[in-house]
């Protein structure tokens, strides 16, 4: 790999690192270091989720039984909090602004990124959002679901649409800044021979990723700020009782909607590369095609949006044109998964806990994946729009694919970021409680919108509760599987055993430095001489 | 990509002067860098900002198409003098921002402190005379969702009402834009005056020519949109 030097931690009892350099509230609060940055997002976003878990906790429990628990009104406000949280405040940020924002530097032989003072704004910017979030949660919540479909949301709706609305906008902004951030650092701060053919996989998936976050993040914010002037003013917009057209509301909110679901997948299969590549002791198959799908899948992003719209008065033919604009997006997404399964055949495979995650993800996409190609198709769609199916179908994508993939990267990356291991037989067992838990969650889903089941209802006909049960018993399962995680990770900051520089033996330039990394990453700017994933023959490694 | 320019002769070729001078941060490895950086990064929050009007852009262009006779109806309240002189307000600022930067680049520090004020002007006497055209349209009951009254013709009044709440909108985003512009240019003006910028160092006085640039060139896509719609369009 790449030359550098670097001085020798052992000659020193306890190395100076990006942790213990200060302990000061200020120095955190105040830092432009993208490591400290990315703390401070993984402790804001794991926060969210919590809360976010909590809204899922109470609303599987409303649908034990069929007449449900809660009211309607309390339903549809713990369904659109748990969607809002999770989307705009966990998903959207997680793997970018945690994970990205601490290995991208890393990874490319920088010193931070291109602009550390306005990577602290983003998380200052994020933290707003996301107080105007839980200002709406305490004072009773949203009912709109996470889209915010106007007439409802503008005209009709009781709840706390503004507050929750402003939250979504300004959070807009942390993200905007994320991707700007990531764009100008990956084109600018490369070190020398790091060229775009020698990037980790991981840097390109999120540099697709700030693509996608800086072209359609604006039309979100406008969005969010005409359907605030509709319900202040009653300027008419949106209101169809004066000629406003809702439907634009639906294409202003779908064009940013739709790509912002590949902001919560393409980190995620970035990290599944990386994963991949490591535990199987190979160079990621077919690395130009990995790299450019990233690429295609972003661009085709912003062409796809109008199949959220087939039933809510699209015409025809932008029905079909958006259908098969739909199903190109499969190709991309195809062609990783294909790589990655390429990349682990004849290599050198452990189970580790990283590894576990990128198998359940690489599972859990592809069935995600491939019922998102059942409702691009314009018959099936228009049975099961708006059922469990679709739920299920986003849910296999977003928490089977992205939160696997985000749980993986932790796992992957965590002795970096920390400087300490895990508990290795806790972990697996976490990982395990995931994926079971998670497929006994949402299969009976598919099963439930196959039959009929409409999604956002507090009650059910009776014939569906067995089907829900299993849900909800999947849905404890998951939450301990996400619990555990917590537990061990805040153990071993304390108590887990020095993981050294490069516990995985992994390529790539993060782990050649110290673990945790020194505030500015390397004594000197590294210079590449070799492509990423450089693990030779696999017999070599073996024994 | 913006071209980097070179000084022509102020300094001796190979002398890199220090930090203070060249204001270059600890993570960059040269002031090229640091640049070109800055400068991506500025282009890349103005297609930001095209997208964030664009979603602005895309409704008028929606429900212009739907209800064009009452789009053009509209054109009787709006003052063409007044919109004509903001631009041609606009345009000269845009000439004065590019010389500001041209002065900046040259290290002439006199023309710089100069063309920021002419350009601060501009922007002053473009926010007034809209302040003026608003006021007016508040007197003439104009204002969606305040006191929207159409007696011009009565059968437009809500088709009316969603075009006057886009000007409002519109003009109102570009408005902020420009009063965020004015604020940065007051930045600008005063590390100017204390004479922070010369051929080494001129960052921020670039990318916030550029900034001001692109608020011009919204204005210039709504003057005709909003203020000529009756002239295109058959009584």
């Amino acid at each position: 790999m790449a030359t550098i030097v670097q001085g020798t931690p052992e000659a020193v009892a306890e190395p100076v690192d990006y942790l213990n350099v200060s302990h000061t509230w200020k120095s955190w609060l105040f830092t432009t270091d993208h490591k400290r940055i990315a703390v401070l997002y993984l402790i804001s976003i794991t926060l969210m989720f919590v809360l976010g878990g909590a809204a899922a906790v109470a609303f599987r429990i409303n649908l034990l039984s069929p007449e449900g628990v809660f009211s309607a009104e309390t339903y549809n406000r713990l369904f659109s909090m748990h969607g809002i949280i999770m989307v705009f405040f966990f998903l959207v940020p997680s793997i970018p602004a945690t994970l990205a924002n601490f290995l991208i530097p890393i990874m490319i032989g920088a010193k931070d990124l291109a602009f550390p003072r306005i990577n602290l704004l983003s998380w200052y910017i994020y933290v707003v959002g996301a107080l105007f979030a839980i200002y709406a949660v305490v004072r009773g919540g949203v009912d709109t679901g996470w889209t915010f479909y106007a007439p409802f949301s503008s005209t009709y709706s009781n709840s706390y649409v503004l507050a929750a609305a402003f939250g979504v906008f300004i959070a807009g902004f942390s993200s905007i800044l994320t991707g700007l951030n990531f764009i100008v650092t990956v084109h600018k701060m490369r070190a020398p021979g790091m060229t775009w053919s020698r990037l980790p996989l991981f840097v390109w998936s999120n540099y697709a990723t700030g693509l996608i976050q800086v072209l359609g993040t604006p039309v979100l914010a406008i969005t969010m700020l005409l359907l605030a002037f509709e319900r202040i003013a009653h300027v008419g917009i949106f209101d169809p009782n004066i000629g406003g057209d809702p439907i634009l509301f639906q294409h202003l909110f779908w064009f940013y909607s739709h790509p912002a679901v590949y902001i919560m997948i393409l980190p995620g299969m970035g990290v599944i590369s990386e994963i991949i590549s490591c535990f199987s002791r190979k160079r990621v198959f077919g690395y130009n095609f990995v790299a450019f799908s990233s690429m295609a899948i972003a661009v085709l992003s912003f062409v796809v949006w109008g199949h959220h719209m087939f039933i809510t008065g699209e015409s025809m033919y932008s029905s079909i044109a958006f259908s098969i604009l739909s199903f190109l997006v499969a190709v991309p997404s195809a062609i990783k998964v294909f790589n990655w399964t390429a990349t682990m055949y004849k290599g050198s495979i452990s189970f580790d806990t990283p590894m576990l995650y990128a198998f359940g993800f690489i599972g859990l996409f592809t069935i995600g994946g491939l019922t998102g190609l059942f409702l691009a198709t314009l018959a099936t769609d228009v049975a099961t729009h708006g059922t469990y199916f679709v739920v299920a179908h986003f849910h296999y994508v977003m928490v089977g694919g992205m939160v696997m993939a985000y749980m993986g990267g932790l796992h992957f990356w965590w002795p970096k970021i920390t400087g300490r291991m895990y508990s290795e037989a806790w972990s697996k067992f976490s990982a395990l409680l995931v994926f079971v838990g998670f497929n006994l969650t949402f299969f009976p889903q598919f099963i439930l919108g196959y039959l009929g089941m409409p999604r956002r209802y507090h009650n059910y006909p009776p014939e569906f509760q067995t089907l829900n049960v299993l849900s909800t018993a999947g849905a404890s399962v998951l939450g301990l599987g996400y619990l555990l995680p917590i537990i061990y990770f805040l153990h071993s900051l304390k108590y887990g055993a020095r993981a050294g520089n490069n516990p995985w033996g992994a390529a790539g330039l993060e782990w050649q430095i110290q673990s945790p990394p020194t505030t500015f990453n390397f004594d000197e700017t590294p210079v590449v001489t070799e492509e990423a994933y450089n693990y030779g023959p696999v017999e070599e490694i073996v024994g | 990509m913006a071209e980097t320019i070179v000084p022509v002769g102020h300094e001796p070729v190979g002398h890199e002067p220090p930090p203070e001078v060249t204001h270059l941060r600890h993570h960059f490895a040269t002031t090229e860098q640091q640049l070109d950086a800055s400068m991506l990064g500025m282009w890349t929050f103005l297609i930001t900002e095209v997208l964030f009007f664009g979603g602005m852009f895309t409704a008028y262009a929606v429900y212009r198409f739907m209800y064009p006779a009452a789009f053009a109806s509209t054109s009787v309240y709006m003052d063409v003098w007044l919109g004509g002189i903001n631009t041609a307000v606009l345009i000269c600022s845009s000439l004065t921002m590019a010389m500001a930067v041209r002065s900046a680049q040259l290290s002439r520090e006199r023309p710089l402190v100069l063309f920021l004020i002419l350009t601060m002007i501009f922007g002053t006497i473009f926010l007034v005379i809209k302040y003026i055209e608003w006021h007016s349209k508040w007197v003439e009951h104009l204002v969606p969702g305040f006191n929207f009254q159409y007696n011009e013709a009565p059968q437009y009044t809500h088709h009316a009402q969603i075009l006057f709440f886009l000007y409002f909108c519109m003009t109102g985003m570009h408005a902020l834009h420009m009063i965020v512009g004015l604020g940065l240019l007051t930045y600008l003006l005063i590390q100017a005056i204390r004479k922070v910028f010369t051929a080494y160092y001129f960052t921020p006085v670039e990318m916030i020519g550029l900034y001001w640039h692109f608020v011009d060139i919204v204005w210039i896509f709504l003057f005709p949109l909003l203020y000529l719609i009756g002239y295109h369009h058959p009584k």
